[in-house]
């Protein structure tokens, strides 16, 4: 019955000599390819997507977990190592990372990255194996006018919390809720923006979205500003820390756990906020605060931890609810329903050995990371002199062969194309990546809820906040909205301590 | 957590002097595709018409009305947002450099190399139409090995070929080579 015992099954589904060698694999190939400039942990994820078709599920869902925590893993090594952050999560990481490695300590950041990440994994992925039968008990309780309002919140939470703009992550909710509506509607058989055109009845492949927006619009912003003087980048040795390192890393580890993970577990997910919230605590709590900006480690051990607790945190709602708050969640979804599964509360009443597998192998995956990167962070620095032509030329090549074999279609190559030039504009004027992906995943599901909940109360839209539970949800939903009015009613003065640049 | 918050996130201030040179008005094309967008999904809604087969009093129609409508709201707030002096700022990353203006050919020659692809990777098959698209690409991007770059490009669509084609099944295209190759 309880969660140990599960927990104890999945270990043995995961430790089987072939499950074993997928996870290393999943490790390996994602830190490498998570550790080449410009390919976040989200487009790790899609670009390896075709790595995992020939797996049966299990096996699949395996290496899934050692490409997502060495995609994660990767991401930081380049941001201590290059000063410039790959995805927003890490840009904490890569300001005191950056000048640790500067001042000649690129071997201790790397290595408080490391372990700080090994342990921030291992307590969420804990946290994740107690709580989530007991969300997935909460949630098969509820109806679809809740299912709905989360929905919403998910919607409201990505366009407002994140990002610098509320209209521009409005926007980019609004391109991704149109690429979702494309094709069949499943209740009346209706096609919807499909021009006539039969491969579009079918809807728009998720992976084919994930990888255009990621894949081919990065490639092709690069193409418009390519950085031509090289990069400096420093050089390094093997990871190592003195008892003092240690000494000053493990409580930033702890409490960036504990700041990161609520933050990816609730729908207002990303990395951004508990690791700025990390680093901000650090920076109050040490001795030596004259230190940060100049390289300090806790400045590096926090917001690690924190970025790797709310990854591992993110996995709640998608594996109990099926609800994607992060781009990397949203492929990994979009990953899980290739095989005809719908992550879900039904999930792991119908398939508890998948996910408990899933969940032992990400505690597999966090330890051969550990074991894997201390020794091996030198040759990954390597894979950074990776000349930018070969580096962005490969990606199309793979982004091509990805999203032309999930149908055996050139039309998907089209429509990778035009979603390639949507992510150009996208990151050109600012608009955000994650409302787009949140929408196209979540707009079809939020489009049956609301037909659903609408359905039972017979058109009356009171149907939609009758129980206790959406009506707590809306509210959360509308404290969002009005909280920056909110801010300015109580801080007269704007704020002006926190605001300055 | 507004526009104040993400703005204060060091690291992220360093680009936005750059990007107000970038971008004009341009950004009003934006506005202006949203809006565009929003017609599209609201003609095709309005040709809808199943409220024989719809179960339940909401029928396919609602959903796209309501999102072309969001888009269109969006599209206006969004005009006069940049009317007035607001500017999204551009997505920096290690190979970006926003100092620099928009590479147009780069991009384009980028793009001809991805059609490329798409145009041949049935007829001549993926080993040689990914390996043009990787030569086209890496030349696109300031490449210039002659000798060096083709014959990378050759490798890499042929081990690809191997290994998700006849390894991991994923069906590619073999194309003009079909029975050449092993």
């Amino acid at each position: 019955m309880g969660a140990l015992s599960d927990l104890l099954g999945g270990f043995t589904t995961a430790l089987t000599p072939i499950n074993l060698l997928y996870a290393l694999i999943g490790v390996i190939v994602g830190t490498a390819v998570g550790v080449l400039p410009g390919i976040g942990p989200a487009m790790t994820v899609a670009l390896l997507l075709p790595l995992t078709y020939g797996l049966d599920p299990t096996g699949a869902f395996i290496m899934f977990a050692g490409i997502y925590y060495g995609g994660m893993y990767g991401g930081s090594t380049t941001s201590i190592l290059l000063n410039t952050p790959g995805e927003s999560a890490s840009v904490i990481t890569a300001i005191e990372g950056n000048r640790m490695a500067r001042s000649g300590r690129a071997a201790q950041a790397l290595a408080t990255a490391a372990i700080g990440s090994f342990v921030a994994g291992a307590i969420a992925t804990a946290l994740l194996a107690l709580a989530a039968p007991k969300i997935v008990d909460v949630a098969l309780s509820i109806g679809s006018q809740d299912h709905f309002a989360i929905i919403v919140l998910a919607f409201v939470a990505t366009t407002t919390v994140l990002g610098a703009s509320r209209i521009r992550g409005l926007a980019s909710l609004g391109l991704g809720l149109t690429v979702g509506l494309v094709g069949i509607d499943h209740t009346t058989g209706e096609q919807r923006l499909t021009f006539g055109i039969p491969q579009l009845a079918d809807g728009i492949d998720v992976v084919v979205v994930a990888v255009g927006l990621f894949a081919v619009g990065e490639a092709l912003w690069v193409a418009s500003h390519l950085r031509r003087s090289p990069l400096e980048m420093i050089p390094v040795g093997q990871p190592w820390m003195s008892r003092e390192d240690w000494r000053r890393s493990v409580g930033p580890w702890l409490r960036g756990t504990a700041l990161g993970f609520p933050f990816g577990a609730i729908p207002a997910g990303g990395a951004e906020i508990p690791t700025f919230l990390s680093y901000v605590t650090e920076k109050k709590l040490s001795r030596k605060p004259e230190e940060f900006g100049h390289g300090a480690i806790e400045g590096v051990a926090g917001p690690e931890a924190a970025n790797n607790a709310s990854a591992a945190g993110t996995l709640m709602p998608m594996l109990a609810l099926g609800l994607p708050t992060t781009a990397t969640a949203a492929v990994m979804l979009a990953a899980f329903q290739q095989y005809g599964i719908q992550p879900g509360p039904l999930l792991l009443k119908r398939e508890p050995d998948l996910v408990w597998g899933l969940i032992a192998s990400l505690f597999i995956g966090n330890a051969l990371l550990l074991a894997l990167n201390l020794p091996l962070a030198p040759a990954w620095a390597k894979l950074l002199r990776l000349p930018r032509p070969y580096l962005y030329a490969g990606i199309l090549a793979f982004a091509s062969l990805g999203a032309y074999s999930v149908n055996g279609s050139t039309i998907d190559l089209l429509i990778l194309f035009a979603l390639g030039c949507l992510g150009l504009m996208m990151r050109r004027y600012g608009l955000p990546m994650v409302p787009a992906i949140i929408g196209v995943i979540l707009g079809p599901r939020a489009d049956q809820e609301l037909r659903r909940a609408l359905q039972i109360s017979d058109g009356d839209l009171s149907g939609l906040v009758n129980t206790p539970f959406s009506m707590t949800v809306y509210g959360l939903v509308l404290l969002l909205i009005i909280w920056p009015l909110l801010r300015r009613v109580l801080r007269p003065t704007g704020g002006s301590n926190e605001s300055d640049p | 957590m507004t526009e104040r918050t993400a703005g204060e996130t060091p690291g992220k201030t360093a680009g936005s002097t750059g990007t107000n040179r970038l971008q004009g008005r341009s950004e009003l094309g934006v506005a202006l595709f949203l809006g565009g967008l929003s017609a599209v999904v609201l003609i095709d809604a309005a040709h809808l018409h199943s409220e024989l087969a719809q179960r339940g009093p909401v029928g396919p129609k609602t959903t796209p009305l309501l999102v072309g409508a969001l888009l269109a709201v969006v599209a206006v707030l969004l005009a006069v947002d940049v009317v007035r002096g607001g500017r999204g700022s551009a997505e920096t990353g290690e190979d970006i450099d926003l100092e620099r203006p928009s590479d147009w050919p780069t991009v384009l020659l980028l793009a001809g190399s991805f059609l490329t692809n798409v145009a041949l990777i049935e007829r001549a098959g993926w080993p040689i139409s990914g390996a043009l698209m990787f030569w086209g690409s890496a030349f696109a991007l300031g490449s210039r090995h002659l000798v060096r770059d083709p014959l990378l490009a050759l490798a890499l669509s042929l081990a690809t070929f191997y290994a998700f084609d006849r390894g991991l099944g994923l069906g590619l295209p073999a194309g003009i080579l079909e029975g050449i190759l092993p």
